[in-house]
């Protein structure tokens, strides 16, 4: 029985929420009042009013841990639609990246060079820095950031996930 | 156009605005205490009267009393506090009625929309403080949404399951003009369900139709979806001959002098009621949220059932067990659904598996789980059990319509073992939170509502210190609540764990410089009466109950006396403790089982 199971998946959740003042508060307070992990979160208005907003929001836990973080989801006043999305079929989740390389001769190459494969671009550069963006998924980003590291990595600034399901389907 | 946009020039004030709001929703009485940012509301009451302002003593008191008025009268209850303080004080009755699940709004004052945030003079920032505290809560920014948030806040606070909302009213947005809107019915993203899912109801049936040892465990949603469910459920289980258990939320809704009735089970339930649960094959939960309390150890809690849940919330089912057959319905309607479907199924039930199941059941009867002795000579001390009984059995003989409060400790245990309700909506406890103070306010609330009724709280010598305060009010509206002290001089359910659970060190467990409680009932206007031996019992009783006023009784009972069974925390339900009449031993208590409450 999947409920029983108590091995640990990570799932990503799109909400459909009012945009109203507090409503971040109220999906986070409920996150953290009741021990469950964010592991990324982003919030934007999504409608051309700008009345809905989503907020795409990657945790893990146990199958039943799940389903009750998406049930407390479900039953906020402001709250639309939940969708896990790993769960309901193929999706697709996207992050924006802004990294930021101090450095100077060979390294500085390298870290070019591995930019250019990484399809990354430079937004801002200077004789001792680059700032690249590298938009894709998570562990894309992850694995550009780690061989950064040696290459004077300096800092950076993730936006956390944005997520859509494959195909025709809409949460 | 409505009345109040049709008076030229006459525009209302938000105050106004509020009050008509409050009144469309059927809102007759509201508890509250005043102060400056609400003071345009009390000015509008000021010049009405179709709504009654109760003036309780203090904002907690409050929220409790809306509490005891919601829960004994299906309706929601209407809370009138200030900004900061007056907030900050009702918190704790908020977060009550959210454990309880019970429908209250409470409006809060707040200062005027271009001070918030600036340390104003009684600020608070109470949609912050209270968000983890409510269902939801609203803060009113523009004077055009002021009606509609009002009635939003109804329609969430009685709708799906029921909870605590606050309106946050910024004292311009009270003072300067506002619009009236009418009620609508729908919201755009809060629609609780309410109808069952009709194959799952077919599939529960088909459940229970072949279960061999079938259990019903019911709770508070019961009581929340109203006396036709208490009927529905009535009539389902008397169609299925299968026993019945209830929370101690959801007592009252099935009636408990049936013999089909086999008490309240959990942590301090009785010995049959948690037998059949640790071993029946078929579970049918209805209304009731798997409470740590109840389910006791959760991995040895009934082990071999295949579960049905009925229950309005879905993060109500799969939360601590896992359930075979969930559905996400109100439970009214979801048992008229299943006694529809049971009453049209030919599928017969196991005759001889059930009639094997009750002599199992009738054997773990015999055990008496709740028995107690009282020395019934003179001058003899009294058990507080016995108390109960006495209490239960003399109001019985008035016949009157009898609605009981509590506080919270053994007292509160031992009410729900030994005075049986045959009606929902009489059994008012705080069961979630577990509020001492509660029973005193919420009694009051029940008063108010039932005025020709007896009222009585059955009170602990400690929790009634908590809001004692509202004697004050009974006095002012001559509320004739009868409060039932018993009166152990111990916060009797501390001292009980210190003894099994903590090598009897009483650490900070006596009720020491208690006052004279007749000397206090006396300051407050009210009758104060003592009982303190077997003898005197039923006199101070009779007493009490003929008493026209507000009467506080004082009956001294059993200092040592501890509340039986009992799972201790972590336990599983066949590893429950009975009393001294069944030879007590001291509870074998794990480590993880002490780190529990
Ligand atoms: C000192 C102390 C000791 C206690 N010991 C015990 C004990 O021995 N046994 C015991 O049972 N409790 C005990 N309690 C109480 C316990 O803490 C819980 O409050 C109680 O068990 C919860 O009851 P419930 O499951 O009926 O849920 P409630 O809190 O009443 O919740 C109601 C459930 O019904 C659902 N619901 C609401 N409306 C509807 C509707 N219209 N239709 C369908 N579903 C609905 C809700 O979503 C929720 O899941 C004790 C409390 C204290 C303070
Ligand atoms: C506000 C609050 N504080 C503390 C507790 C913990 N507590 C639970 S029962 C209890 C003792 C209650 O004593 P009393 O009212 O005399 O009742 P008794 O158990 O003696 O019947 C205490 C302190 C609580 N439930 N509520
Ligand atoms: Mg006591």
């Amino acid at each position: 029985m999947p409920m029983t199971d108590t091995t640990q998946r990570s799932a990503t959740i799109s909400v459909l929420v009012d945009n109203e003042s507090g409503v971040l508060a109220r999906v986070i307070g409920l996150f953290s009042g009741r021990g469950y992990n964010i592991d990324s979160l982003t919030v934007a208005p999504v409608d051309q009013e700008g009345r809905l907003s989503r907020i795409n929001v990657v945790t893990s836990g146990t199958a039943m841990v799940i389903e009750q973080i998406k049930a407390q989801l479900d039953r906020l006043v402001p709250v639309h639609r939940v969708a896990d999305l790993t769960k309901d079929g193929p999706h697709v989740a996207r992050e924006l990246a802004l990294v930021k390389v101090i450095g100077t001769g060979e390294k500085r190459v390298e870290a070019l060079r591995i930019a250019d494969t990484f399809r990354a671009r430079v937004v801002d550069t200077t004789m001792q820095s680059f700032v690249f963006e590298l938009t894709g998924a998570p562990d894309k980003i992850d694995a550009f950031i780690e061989l950064m590291r040696d290459l004077g990595l300096a800092e950076v600034s993730r936006s956390g996930v944005a997520a859509l399901a494959r195909a025709t389907r809409v949460i | 156009m409505s009345a109040a946009q049709s008076q030229a020039g006459q525009a209302q004030s938000g105050a106004e605005i509020l009050l008509r709001a409050l009144k469309d929703q059927g809102v007759e009485v509201v508890f509250g205490y005043p102060g400056g940012a609400v003071l345009p509301i009390y000015d509008a009451l000021f010049n009405q009267n179709a709504i009654r302002h109760i003036l309780v003593r203090h904002e907690q008191a409050a929220v409790h009393a809306a509490e005891g008025y919601a829960r004994s009268t299906g309706k929601v209850g209407c809370v009138l506090v200030t900004s900061g303080p007056g907030a900050t004080n009702a918190v704790t009755g908020l977060v009550d009625a959210l454990m309880d699940s019970i429908p209250i709004v409470c409006l809060t004052g707040q200062v005027p929309t271009h001070l918030i945030g600036n340390d104003a003079f009684q600020e608070a920032d109470t949609t912050g403080i209270t968000r983890p505290a409510t269902k939801h809560n609203y803060l009113v920014k523009r004077p055009e949404d002021l009606a509609r948030v009002v009635h939003e806040a109804f329609y969430v606070a009685r709708s799906g399951r029921p909870g605590p909302v606050v309106i946050d009213l910024p004292k311009d947005i009270l003072i300067g003009p506002a619009p009236y809107t009418e009620a609508t019915v729908q919201h755009a993203s809060y629609r609780p369900r309410t109808e069952p899912d009709p194959d799952q109801i077919a599939r529960a049936v088909a459940l229970l139709k072949q279960a061999k040892r079938p259990m019903v465990y019911t709770g508070g949603g019961v009581i929340n979806a109203g006396p036709e469910a208490a009927a529905a459920l009535t009539a389902f289980v008397r169609a299925t001959g299968f026993p019945i258990t209830q929370t101690l939320m959801g007592l009252g809704a099935y009636p408990a002098s049936d013999p089909q009735f086999l008490g309240m089970l959990g942590m301090h339930g009785t010995y049959e009621a948690n037998l059949a649960m640790h071993g029946c094959d078929v579970m049918l939960a209805i209304g009731a949220r798997f409470d740590d309390r109840v389910t006791g150890r959760l991995n040895a809690f009934s082990p071999d059932s295949r579960k049905i849940h009925i229950d309005i919330d879905g993060s109500s089912i799969n939360k601590n067990v896992p359930v075979e057959v969930p559905i996400i319905a109100d439970a009214g309607r979801a048992l008229e659904a299943l006694l529809a479907a049971w009453n049209a199924d030919p599928r017969q039930t196991d005759k001889p598996a059930l009639t094997a199941w009750w002599r199992q059941i009738d054997q773990w009867r015999e055990k008496q789980s709740l028995r107690f002795t009282q020395d019934p000579t003179k001058g003899a001390i009294i058990k507080p059990q016995h108390a109960i009984r006495r209490l239960y059995e003399i109001s019985r003989e008035l016949g009157r319509d009898t609605y009981i409060t509590t506080e919270v400790g053994q007292h509160q245990m031992w009410a729900a073992q030994h005075f049986p309700f045959e009606k929902p909506n009489r059994w008012m406890t705080s069961g979630g939170l577990g509020t001492m103070g509660y029973g005193l306010p919420a009694a009051m609330g029940v008063q108010i509502a039932h005025p020709d009724a007896l009222v009585i709280d059955i009170a602990g010598e400690a929790s009634i210190l908590m809001n004692i305060q509202e004697m004050g009010t009974l006095a002012q509206y001559r509320l004739p609540v009868k409060v039932f002290i018993l009166n152990n001089q111990y916060m009797g359910m501390v001292r009980q764990w210190q003894e099994l659970l903590h090598g009897s060190r009483y650490s900070e467990s006596y009720s020491t410089a208690l006052p004279d409680f007749i000397k206090l009932a006396d300051s407050f206007h009210a009758k104060g009466l003592r009982a303190e031996s077997v003898d005197q019992l039923d006199d101070v009783i009779r007493e009490m109950l003929a008493c026209p006023t507000a009467v506080i009784a004082d009956i001294a009972v059993d200092q040592a006396e501890n509340c039986f069974p009992m799972i201790p925390s972590g336990a599983a339900h066949n590893e429950m403790l009975l009393g001294p009449e069944h030879g007590a031993t001291s509870a074998g208590v794990t480590d993880a089982g002490l780190a529990l409450v």
